[in-house]
């Protein structure tokens, strides 16, 4: 890759909330923050993979920067232009140069509409053909072309899309995405409704455009194995933050974020006797709610990392935990009390409690994850993460 | 070798459409062993779901179990009368689905659920079972489950669903656990955990388990055996070693290589399997994977090929596996036919 790479996409503090509050007379708001704040960039004619488990706002990202939503804050630039503040009018030759494929491939195609309109539907709305001699001829020759290009045949033009099959559905998605020469793609998990036989001919597909157009790709996906194959750089998002940015080999090789560590060793390896079981990061719990996020990291009521310890030389904690949070629940081991539940602060009564039931050590939240969030940093080059600890965590300088 | 608890002998299960016959399992056997883990592997379509609902004998109208035995511990299932059954279903074989939101009842509470299965395969009290339930739910996780037993399903998370789900199969002790895609729906750091619990399960309760899955990875962790379906019919089973580091149906082989390897560089392309699945309302006379086998023969179109035994645990249905066939590199030759 060249060194001079000039951004074609870049994204700043971009936000996207939606106002989730119920009835007329609630007093409080109930805020989703699907999207909270995220940065990137995807450099012309690579493949940006943006992983996360649902809910982290992967998909709202891709679907406020075609602005199918309307951003809340921050700035999509394309191209140098910002797409969050222009009018629906100058957006429109935008639309042509961002073209989207779905998820599912069922939903995704109007059933009353053969191949023939759902591809020709770009190409009219953008008079892509205007000034031709003959239009409507050319328009023919394009959609054959584009037919066959993605495996298909001349005379599936005139067919409904109930039709085909799955794999099929997603070459006409592709077809139609492709037809008004689009520059940059949001692939919103193409292949994830496909079969694993018929995804290898999709991600190839989509690499042989790329190829052949200069084509540039926002993939994204929650296979992170795929994610991994066909990207050039990925993302990681959790609850609507990015965690990490880096290339797609050094986030394999050495990720950085806590999550990111957990996220990898998740995956299932079609291995059987592979080593990587035994060192498997299983992560506790669940994924907070983003209505109304608490301050803070989003991932550390999660993260291994996200405590110090407190080790008592005398067996008394009354002065050293009063006002601090604890990591987790903590149970009487004789009596089977439970003393404090994860994440309340601790009072004297519960200092006391813990001194009498003999505890050698409390694990107690690092007030800066549940305070602060951190900044996406550049950690090394062109590998960013968000995490106020990663030098510690990674044994860095 | 340990016992044999389940044997399924040429089942056959279709399902008489409006428009036409559609023959989803076209005629399998395989056997599972006590406190043994089997992988069904398959695209969808392939008929790893029919197969495990015919154990179940769920095929309900217009599905038919056609032919076939399904032998239970001695008892052939098929044979048994709707009434029977029902004692077979929770107190020996268990099933757990997909999507755990469907399987649960939105309008009772968890404790209700879990207390209304154990009651109806027990003497036990409402006390005692609830008191079972709250057990049961500490055993697969379930935080503070004697408040958590009160909620309702839409309180729970995709993943503490199905561990309540998990915990409600598990209620009665059953021998046979069918887990049909039980982490598709969950996400991949959720599916780790629910991976480790089910493998920490089979070892406590030394139960066995039937995993169907389309993840060759998720396969891979939990099983000790596989089979890999295409078609309605059984092109391939051994043990997991077997399929993963010597596999001999070339769409075992396909399948491994249009996914991409945990280590591989990123420049390596994938080798996808051309074309598409078969219909299986007029399903090929032949191999069902011919049209899209690059070693196809002659033979392969007009009649499926037998399972060759590879070796004592594995066996193949492909023809290049016949003494008679040219020999192709990576393919064993076989003498015996099962």
């Amino acid at each position: 890759m060249d060194d001079n790479r000039v951004p074609l996409l870049e994204v700043i503090n971009l936000k996207k909330h939606f106002d989730k509050s119920t009835g007329l007379f609630s007093k409080k708001k109930k805020i989703l923050t699907a999207v909270d704040g995220i940065n990137f960039h995807i450099y012309k004619g690579e493949t940006f993979g943006l992983v996360g488990e649902s809910g982290c706002g992967k998909s709202t990202t891709g679907r406020t920067i075609v602005k199918l939503y309307e951003p809340t804050d921050g700035q999509i630039l394309f191209d140098g232009v910002d797409l969050a503040t222009i009018s629906a009018k100058n957006m429109f030759p935008y639309r042509r140069k961002i073209q989207m494929i779905f998820q599912d491939p069922y939903a995704s195609l109007n059933g009353r509409m053969t191949v023939t309109d759902i591809i020709a539907e770009g190409i009219d709305t953008h008079n892509i053909f205007a000034g031709h001699e003959n239009p409507k001829q050319a328009k023919q020759e394009k959609i054959y072309e584009l037919l066959e290009s993605v495996g298909l045949k001349r005379e599936h033009a005139s067919r409904y899309p109930h039709e085909f099959s799955g794999g099929q559905r997603q070459r006409i998605g592709i077809a139609r995405a492709l037809a008004v020469d689009p520059d940059l793609i949001i692939c919103d998990e193409p292949i994830s409704a496909l079969d694993v036989s018929i995804q290898a001919q999709v991600v190839n597909m989509l690499q042989d455009f790329q190829k052949e157009k200069g084509l540039t790709y926002l993939f994204i996906a929650h296979d992170l194995s795929m994610v991994k194959h066909i990207s050039d750089r990925i993302g990681v998002m959790y609850l609507g933050h990015m965690m990490e940015v880096s290339s797609s080999d050094d986030l394999y090789a050495t990720p950085l974020h806590p999550y990111t560590k957990a996220l990898l060793s998740s995956i299932p390896v079609p291995d059987p006797d592979s080593d990587i079981k035994g060192s498997r990061i299983v992560l506790q719990g669940d994924v907070r709610s983003p209505i109304n996020p608490k301050p803070g990291c989003r991932f550390a009521s999660r993260c291994r990392y996200a405590f110090t310890e407190v080790t008592s030389s005398d067996g008394s904690f009354n002065d050293s935990l009063v006002g601090k949070f604890a990591f987790e629940k903590i149970v009487d081991p004789n009596s089977g009390d439970l003393i404090i539940l994860q994440g309340i602060e601790i009072t004297a009564l519960v200092a006391e409690k813990l001194t009498n039931a003999k505890f050698e050590s409390v694990k107690i939240t690092r007030e800066r994850c549940f305070n602060e969030t951190p900044e996406l940093v550049e950690i090394k080059e062109e590998h960013y993460a968000a995490c106020h600890f990663i030098k510690e965590i990674n044994n860095l300088k | 070798m340990n016992k044999k608890l389940l044997e399924v002998k040429n089942l056959k299960t279709s399902f008489y459409t409006h428009l036409g016959e559609v023959q989803a399992v076209r005629g399998i056997s395989f056997e599972l062993e006590e406190g043994g883990v089997l992988g069904i592997v398959g695209e969808s379509g392939s008929g790893k779901s029919v197969t495990s609902l015919s154990i179940m004998r769920l095929i309900d109208s217009p599905g038919v179990i056609k032919e076939g035995e399904i032998i239970f511990d001695g008892v052939d299932l098929t044979k048994l009368k709707k009434s029977e059954i029902a004692d077979y279903r929770g107190n020996e074989i268990s099933m757990i689905f997909q999507d755990p939101m469907t399987s649960l009842n939105p309008v009772y509470k968890i404790k209700n659920q879990m207390i209304e299965v154990i009651k109806r395969h027990t003497d036990m009290t409402t006390a005692e079972a609830l008191e079972r339930a709250i057990d049961l739910l500490k055993q697969v996780g379930i935080p503070d489950p004697v408040a958590q037993i009160n909620d309702y399903p839409h309180q729970f998370s995709g993943g503490m669903r199905q561990r309540a789900l998990i915990a409600t199969a598990i209620s009665c002790n059953p021998r046979l656990l069918i887990a049909d895609e039980p982490t598709t729906a969950l996400d991949v750091t959720i599916q780790a955990q629910i991976l480790e619990l089910l493998k920490q399960l089979q070892k406590d309760t030394g139960m066995s388990i039937i995993l169907i899955t389309h993840d060759l990875g998720v396969i891979a962790e939990v099983s000790t055996n596989v089979i890999v379906m295409y078609g309605g019919l059984i092109m391939e089973k051994g043990t997991v070693q077997d399929i993963f580091y010597n596999p001999q149906h070339p769409y075992t082989k396909g399948l491994h290589k249009s996914i991409p390897k945990p280590h591989a560089k990123n420049d390596e392309r994938l080798i996808p399997i051309k074309g598409s699945p078969p219909d299986l309302m007029n399903p090929p006379s032949g191999c069902p994977f011919s049209s899209r086998c690059d070693f196809a023969m002659e033979v392969c179109l007009t009649d499926a090929a037998p399972g060759y035994k590879i070796s004592d645990s594995q066996s193949s249905a492909c023809w290049l596996h016949d003494a008679e066939s040219p020999v192709v590199e990576g393919f064993k030759k076989s003498k015996e036919v099962l």
